[in-house]
């Protein structure tokens, strides 16, 4: 029989509790981390996202143009923010995320509705990511059914009821049968990125702190900045290495399509680790020791994951959540390779993604020198 | 520049409320092997770092090589050799792996040879491709060693360089030294050991973070004043025993079958012990003060200041 001592089981239960308060981390991260993901789950994911911005393009003013756009916004499914003037603007929308829908009302519309020809409405969707406009168009759907009713009075009125005055042709762009797997695989590229980026750069710096080989480094002339670009190099290569296994694994494996040009992901991706990077090496400044390091790799992951768009509908949170998003290179990233693989986006259509990038690179990497010290004070 | 290589005064360091270097001077010339020594704790190492730029002094000013400590350690740093009390080498790269990243650190002209000229003065050419964390302590010591000499520095601060290496590893470290010494290269040395402490050329004494003594061993014997009664004999425990709080008797020291005594106070050492010595079984001798002696009293004061 082996002996269980009170004592010693209390002994060691008094030790780990003050163990566990002088990690301050630790603990920090412990009541942190449910929080945390309390908020995120609970107010900011919604995956039945409303007010997803629209645009028309009206060929033919009428009264039932009226109708229908006061009933899009109505829905609470659709929010208009353009009057698009030409197809090329239609398009030009689409492709850089600006509008989730475009609706088209076609010339002659208003009489062809009244002679019974049952116009066509074109409704073109982003449907990247196929959870974000399920529910929106389904909601079309229903009400496109009798939306008119109020406008088909007096001899009108034979038009209301079955079949629908207007006949509703959806166009599901860059992603036409809304396979899931379309829009998460190429995310993966950029989670995948993140997670290891900023996990074994996070180590790099530490590591020296806690095996003391950073004394000796500071005693040479090697300089801040000298010393994390140095560290950044090695695993920019790896970084393109995940990089090109993730896609290979898309192509063969999943079939997803890619239209845009794989030189420009290639190139964008850089700046993408390079910033993944900037963060790691900054946590490092600021760890004590390599599970400090992991703990804040984690704690920055978390959001990126979340409120990037990859696990939700980026249009689904909340004002404030989609802010954070914003900030978030993940988020870009995201846009970034979904356009040029989905969309087939070439340059021009990607730099709007490529600033917020490059600026939260800047700021990052600037912190990590303020916060490198020269010495060890 | 002038012939002081390190020129420093009230050289001050807190960390946190504690003072843990307090107002220190010091002056070493070019050439000269400066021992460093004192108690655990009693801030070598802090001043060494201070020296070399890796702390900011709270109070404080000097030049180290003819640059200013607290705005040009950028400079100070590429002509000194530190080399820290712990393995600080990657012990994850090879040994050759690591002089080599110095090397380049210095942006050394000739590397590869001087790299290997390194190799070969170590003997470690054969085993150039081992990993450094493989290495026993003694050689981690010469490679640290040889590390720090790779750019050839005109300064070499080294913090305890020879703790836990076997007394001939010891004594090849300190015919370098001095060999260097003789080509104008200063070094700055803390040590625990007597031995070394006498083949410097001039020592500093530091006790929780003051500067007690300084100068050569000669003079930091002389200086110290004291009077040292060896006892000799069997059974010594039991005479230290009655020795215990006599007037006078400052420290009583047992070294193998020998006791020193020491005190500050010549005739009242010699009236606490004269009723001792009538018809000891022992063997009573004055004699002159060693360097252990007048460290083991300095301590025994510098404790008593600092309660
Ligand atoms: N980074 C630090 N933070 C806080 N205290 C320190 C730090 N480094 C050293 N100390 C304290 O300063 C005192 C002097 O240390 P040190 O200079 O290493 O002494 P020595 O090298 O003479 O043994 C010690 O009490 C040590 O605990
Ligand atoms: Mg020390």
């Amino acid at each position: 029989m082996i002996k269980f001592s009170l004592f010693r089981w209390w002994a060691i239960v008094i030790k780990e509790f003050i163990q566990m308060r002088r990690d301050r981390l630790s603990f920090g991260m412990m009541v942190g981390i449910p929080l945390m993901q309390l908020i995120l789950f609970g107010f900011a994911i919604n995956s039945d996202p409303k007010h997803l911005p629209t645009a028309v393009l009206i060929a033919n003013h009428s009264v039932f143009s009226r109708t229908l756009t006061h009933a899009l916004e109505n829905s609470g499914y659709f929010q208009l923010v353009k009057i698009a003037q030409n197809e090329e603007e239609v398009n030009r929308l689409l492709a850089l995320g600006q509008v989730q829908f475009v609706l088209t009302i076609p010339n002659d519309f208003a009489r062809q509705l009244i002679r019974k020809e049952h116009p066509v409405l074109l409704l073109e969707a982003d449907a990247t990511d196929p959870a974000a406009t399920s529910n929106a168009l389904g909601t079309l759907n229903i009400l496109i059914q009798n939306v008119f009713d109020r406008d088909l009075v007096g001899h009108l009125q034979h038009l209301r009821g079955k079949p629908p005055a207007v006949e509703l042709r959806i166009h599901r762009k860059y992603n036409p049968d809304g396979i899931t797997q379309y829009n998460v695989v190429p995310g993966l590229m950029g989670v995948i990125l993140t997670m290891t980026m900023i996990m074994i750069t996070a180590l790099a710096m530490t590591r020296e702190k806690e095996r003391g080989t950073m004394e000796n480094l500071l005693a040479t002339p090697a300089r801040p900045l000298e010393v994390m670009l140095g560290k950044i190099i090695p695993y920019i290569l790896i970084g393109y290495i995940q990089i090109t296994i993730i896609l290979l694994v898309s192509r063969f494996f999943f079939q997803v399509p890619m239209l845009g040009s794989l030189k420009l992901l290639y190139g964008i991706a850089i700046l993408f680790i390079a910033a993944n990077l900037s963060v790691g090496i900054t946590f490092s400044t600021l760890a004590k020791n390599q599970l400090q390091a992991v703990q804040m790799a984690f704690f920055f992951f978390l959001p990126s994951l979340l409120l990037s768009g990859f696990m939700f509908p980026f249009r689904g949170m909340p004002h404030w959540a989609q802010n954070i998003g914003e900030v978030l290179p993940l988020t870009h990233f995201l846009r970034l390779v979904r356009g040029i693989l989905l969309k087939g986006n070439g340059w021009e259509d990607s730099v709007p993604e490529i600033i917020p990038i490059v600026i939260f690179m800047t700021v990052v990497i600037l912190l990590g020198v303020l916060r490198y010290r020269k010495t060890l004070d | 520049m002038s012939n002081l290589v390190i020129e420093v005064k009230g050289l001050t360091k807190y960390f946190g409320k504690r003072c843990v270097v307090d107002n220190l001077a010091l002056h070493v010339e070019r050439g000269q092997i400066y021992g460093f020594l004192g108690p655990n704790g009693s801030g070598k190492t802090t001043t060494i770092r201070m020296l070399c730029g890796l702390l900011t002094p709270d109070a404080g000013q000097g030049q180290c090589l003819g640059y200013n400590i607290l705005t040009q350690s950028d400079q100070i740093k590429r002509q000194v050799g530190y080399m820290t009390q712990k393995f600080t080498l990657y012990e994850d790269l090879t040994i050759h792996e690591n002089l080599d990243f110095v090397a380049r650190i210095y942006g050394m002209s000739r590397r590869r040879v001087r790299v290997s000229q390194s190799l070969e003065q170590l003997g470690l050419t054969e085993r150039a491709n081992q990993l450094a964390g493989s290495l026993s302590g003694g050689w981690k010591q010469r490679l640290a060693l040889a590390a720090c000499l790779l750019h050839e520095p005109q300064l070499l601060l080294l913090d305890e360089p020879t703790a836990g290496v076997d007394p001939k590893a010891r004594r090849d470290f300190w015919e370098q030294i001095h060999q260097l010494s003789a080509q104008g290269i200063t070094t700055l040395v803390s040590t625990h050991y007597m031995d070394e402490a006498e083949r410097c050329h001039r020592l500093a004494y530091l006790a929780y973070g003051n500067l007690l003594v300084n100068g050569t061993v000669q003079e930091v014997i002389d200086h110290s004043g004291l009077t040292v009664w060896t006892v000799m004999g069997d059974n010594l425990w039991k005479l230290q025993a009655q020795l215990k709080s006599l007037p006078g008797l400052e420290q009583v020291v047992p070294f193998g079958n020998l006791l020193h005594l020491i005190g500050q106070d010549t005739d009242l050492l010699q009236a606490s012990i004269a009723p001792l010595m009538t018809n000891s079984p022992y063997e009573w001798q004055l004699s002159k003060p060693t360097l252990e002696d007048v460290f083991i009293s300095l301590m025994g004061h510098a404790q008593d200041h600092s309660l």
